[in-house]
């Protein structure tokens, strides 16, 4: 048989042919691959979370070929010598066996974990994005709404993540996580006796934390990450205003390749950077806290970050607790003080946000659609508002290390709960009014510099001795020497290296050599016009 | 360059793509028009080939390719040969994980890197302006998707046979709950079960109807001489697996105070603290009413105890009153005596629920 030349250069083609015989995929593809993605450095927060997303599936199933979710205890003996011969739980002996007596495991447990933590890190400063620029507002409620649940279901993810483990600090968040369901009035101990089968700890919450953590949980977030991003396409990110840029229109790079290119070489810098970590930085060493015993706890116990607040809005809680009688009926009820901080703020902290731009708009009375984004300063009740939000979960989150700052700045335990309770009550609206006055200030020398110009340092002295400064205005001016320009929503320059009439401040990476002004400067309009009365001064 | 989608004066004329003297960029760039994509502004960073400047970029990207070629060699030749089996002290296994993790990142950032000088500094510029084509759907299409929804509920029927849609109703909610069924019915454990909230491991009917005795962790029953005065130890029930997470709300501290503490603990003893104490011992839960941590800071000079997860702090001299934080209840008291053999043992059970409260807690 005569073999046939194969003309290597011809297959793409002809395979292309074959798929678009099959699946007329020629339109659609080109319609992606010509897709317009504005850019903009803050766009790129939430990839940080989908990257981070992707190093924890790799690196947890690796986890999940050598933890054993059991709670029958064993004795250890494995080769960290410390804890040889002591009693404990399968689940703790199989994380201790993973980290020393697997090959580069203790390498893919870290990574795991600081995975996890820079996953949480990059959904809330995602969200801050989102919040602060007003894209959140119509179309996009649906995304806003997705967003704020992927936060607390992440926030589940690494609550049974944590827990797994089963060491003193996790077993101890366990345990505070039982007390927690057990308050909840009426079902609060059916809710704990199912859900630990009988009494705390029970035999089999390892195993239905673990279901939980490696199918359910990330099932859930796979799916709505899905959407999330779905979303995106389909209703086409927004954009910074700008020139050229509208309300229906999308300013940008084309999908492929240029947008990609940037996606792929970030998802690998992402993924660099949690090696590094993973690799150079301990996190959650539970070889040092020791099997999970309910006798056994010790100062600064502190959970992950993201966890924090809940476990300050738990310290400061004052200590209110409501009992009661229903006509004699039973021996009396509870609604323990735990309640407050750890369900029903919660509770309300999820609400909120999934109600804000709804809210918003209604309060606002915009029910426009937009896919300009807004400056912070532009919309300073906006602005303020999220800056109340940081300043409560701040006071919240640090009480929640209160003991570790009492004790390494020699301050009263109970004058750091206090201060912490105080200050949760004055630090937001102050963070309000603070935030208010900044965005308004910032508004005003926008304006100030549209009106009278750039300045440029240049110090003038006038002939009956007053000092002036010269100004450069950014467009022509009318006869009160007023800019006619109107704010667009967008950066106005303030620098004369900005306008271009001066080099840049700083020349190269490693040459940090200011240049004098040999600036790319448009014919007929030197930076700086010596004004006409220059003569006549030095007359 | 302008970037004003409209500003290009007339509208671009259909271009033929057969056109065998179109260079390839003008054919993409028609296609990118036909998806509503104006490429306005395309500009090469090197449009005069092989320049200094040009071959020193692609000689900066090749850089961080073999930096990862040779990150990714270290990282392997590390995995396999550097020791790696755990031993104690200050050793080369301890430098095994930093190793993998710096080799490791170092090549993906390489990659990271290369890809992205790539595409920022070799290829060209471009802007690209696409229409968004969002707000709603045109308004003939609503009405005929609207009454295409509207006619299949007609075709149903289910206005004008009400029966039927009740009989619906009636019939498949059974079925909704027939799914949730087995996983309530699996999962749902009743706390009123043998009082679980309210029994510990130093229930005498649990132990045969003998008083239970405080052991140690080891098992070891406990004299009064062994705790000296302010001092204190934690006990557990002295029953198999005692001190195991079995018992999780059994551990409780036994505390040897002061004589003149013991008095004053004797003296403000609440009515169901009253026989618990036996001489200037008191042994209180160590499990915090609060959020069930074990509260186990014991200041010796103040009779306080701290539990270090939310700073409740009580005061044992008071019957274990919480004076500070968020918890609300006392510490339960275990009442103890001595035993003819001289141990500790408990007389009963802690009078109330140890832990955390709940709602159907007295």
């Amino acid at each position: 048989m005569k073999r046939r030349k194969v003309d290597v250069s011809a297959v793409p083609a002809k395979v292309a042919g074959g798929l678009d015989d099959r699946f007329q995929a020629a339109t659609p593809l080109r319609n992606i691959l010509n897709k317009v993605f504005p850019d903009h450095w803050s766009f790129l927060l939430g990839e940080i979370a989908l990257f981070s997303f992707i190093v924890l599936l790799l690196t947890g199933t690796f986890l999940t070929f050598f933890y054993d979710p059991s709670l029958s205890t064993t004795t250890y003996d494995g080769s960290y010598a410390p804890l040889r011969g002591v009693h404990m739980s399968q689940a703790y002996a199989s994380s201790l066996n993973l980290s020393f007596d697997v090959r580069g495991g203790l390498i893919m447990r870290q990574m795991h974990h600081w995975a996890a933590l820079t996953f949480m890190s990059a959904i809330v400063v995602h969200m801050f994005r989102i919040f602060f620029t007003g894209a959140f507002r119509k179309p996009r409620e649906t995304n806003w709404i997705i967003g704020s649940l992927l936060f607390w279901i992440g926030f589940l993810a690494g609550f049974t993540g944590y827990s797994l483990p089963d060491d003193a600090l996790s077993g101890t968040g366990l345990r505070i996580a039982s007390a927690i369901m057990l308050s909840i009035p009426v079902i609060g101990s059916w809710v704990t006796t199912s859900i630990f089968d009988g009494e705390f700890p029970g035999h089999v919450i390892m195993g239905r934390f673990y279901i939980a953590h490696v199918l359910l949980i990330p099932g859930a977030l796979l799916a709505l990450i899905t959407v999330h991003l779905g979303l995106v396409f389909k209703q086409k990110h927004t954009q910074w205003p700008g020139p050229g840029r509208t309300e229906h229109n999308v300013i940008g790079e084309r999908f492929v390749p240029r947008y990609t290119i940037k996606q792929g070489g970030f998802f690998m810098i992402v993924f660099g950077v949690i090696a590094l970590m993973g690799g150079l930085f301990q996190i959650n060493p539970i070889w040092l806290f020791g099997p999970y015993e309910a006798y056994a706890v010790s100062a600064a116990s502190q959970p992950d970050w993201y966890v924090m607040f809940l476990d300050g809005s738990t310290r400061l809680f004052p200590a209110w607790e409501i009992r009661f009688d229903l006509w004699g009926w039973g021996d009396g009820y509870t609604i323990p003080p735990i309640f407050w901080p750890t369900v029903v703020l919660p509770g309300i902290l999820t609400m909120l946000p999934l109600a804000y731009p709804f809210i918003e708009a209604r309060l606002t009375k915009d029910y426009k659609a937009h896919n300009l984004l807004q400056r912070p300063r532009d919309v300073p009740a906006r602005t303020s508002l999220g800056a109340m939000a940081i300043a409560f979960w701040i006071v919240l989150t640090l009480s929640g290390g209160n003991d570790v700052i009492a004790d390494k700045f020699h301050i009263s335990l109970n004058a750091m709960t206090w201060a912490g309770r105080i200050l949760l009550l004055v630090a937001p609206p102050l963070a309000y009014y603070v935030t208010y006055r900044i965005c308004l200030g910032l508004q005003q020398h926008d304006r100030e510099v549209l009106a009278h110009g750039v300045e440029t340092g240049i110090i003038r002295r006038l002939p009956d001795g007053r000092f002036i400064e010269v100004h450069q205005p950014l467009a022509p001016v009318d006869e009160h020497g007023h800019g006619s320009l109107e704010y667009a929503g967008w950066v106005v320059p303030k620098k004369m290296n900005r306008l271009g009439a001066l080099g840049p401040a700083i020349r190269g990476f490693f040459f940090p050599i200011e240049k004098p002004a040999e600036a790319p400067v448009s014919p007929g309009h030197p930076p700086v016009t010596a004004h006409p009365e220059r003569e006549e001064i030095t007359k | 360059m302008t970037t004003d989608t409209h500003a290009h004066g007339t509208e671009p004329e259909e271009v033929d793509i057969y056109d065998p003297r179109l260079s390839r960029f003008e054919v993409v760039r028609e296609g990118a028009r036909r998806d509503g994509v104006e490429i306005v502004h395309y500009e090469d960073p090197f449009p005069v080939k092989g320049t200094k400047a040009e071959r020193r970029v692609v000689r900066s990207v090749s850089a961080f390719f073999l930096l990862t070629g040779i990150a990714a060699t270290v990282f392997m030749v590390v995995y396999i040969w550097w020791p790696w089996e755990y031993e104690l002290g200050a050793n080369n296994s301890k430098l095994y994980t930093p190793l993998l993790g710096l080799s490791l990142g170092v090549a993906l950032l390489g990659i990271g890197f290369g890809i992205l000088t790539w595409g920022k500094k070799l290829m060209p510029k471009e802007i690209a302006i696409q229409d968004r084509h969002d707000g709603p759907s045109e308004r003939a299409q609503r009405k005929l998707t609207g009454e295409t929804m509207a006619y299949i509920v007609d075709e149903l029927g289910i206005k004008r046979r009400k029966t039927l849609g009740l009989a619906a109703l009636l019939g498949l909610a059974p079925v909704g709950l027939v799914a949730a069924a087995p996983l309530i019915g699996g999962l749902i454990k009743s706390p009123t079960k043998d009082r679980i909230l309210f029994r510990t491991g130093w229930d005498p009917a649990a132990n045969g109807g003998r008083l239970v005795r405080l052991t140690r962790e080891d098992g070891t029953p406990i004299r009064p001489e062994d705790v000296s005065v302010g001092g204190q130890m934690t006990v557990f029930p002295g029953i198999p697996e005692g001190a195991t997470n079995e018992h999780a709300d059994s551990p409780t501290l036994l505390i040897h105070l002061r004589a003149a503490d013991g008095e004053k603990a004797l003296g403000s003893a609440k009515p169901v603290n009253e026989g618990a104490q036996w001489e200037n011992f008191v042994a209180y839960s160590k499990i915090c009413t609060h959020a069930g941590c074990p509260a186990s800071l014991y200041e010796q000079q103040t009779n306080r105890l701290l539990c270090p997860c939310h700073q409740s702090q009580f005061l044992i001299t008071d019957n274990a009153r919480p004076i500070f934080g968020p918890a609300t209840r006392s510490l339960p008291q275990l009442p103890i005596t001595v035993d003819e053999e001289g141990f500790f043992v408990a007389t009963s059970d802690y009078k109330v629920a140890v832990g955390p409260a709940f709602w159907e807690r007295p």
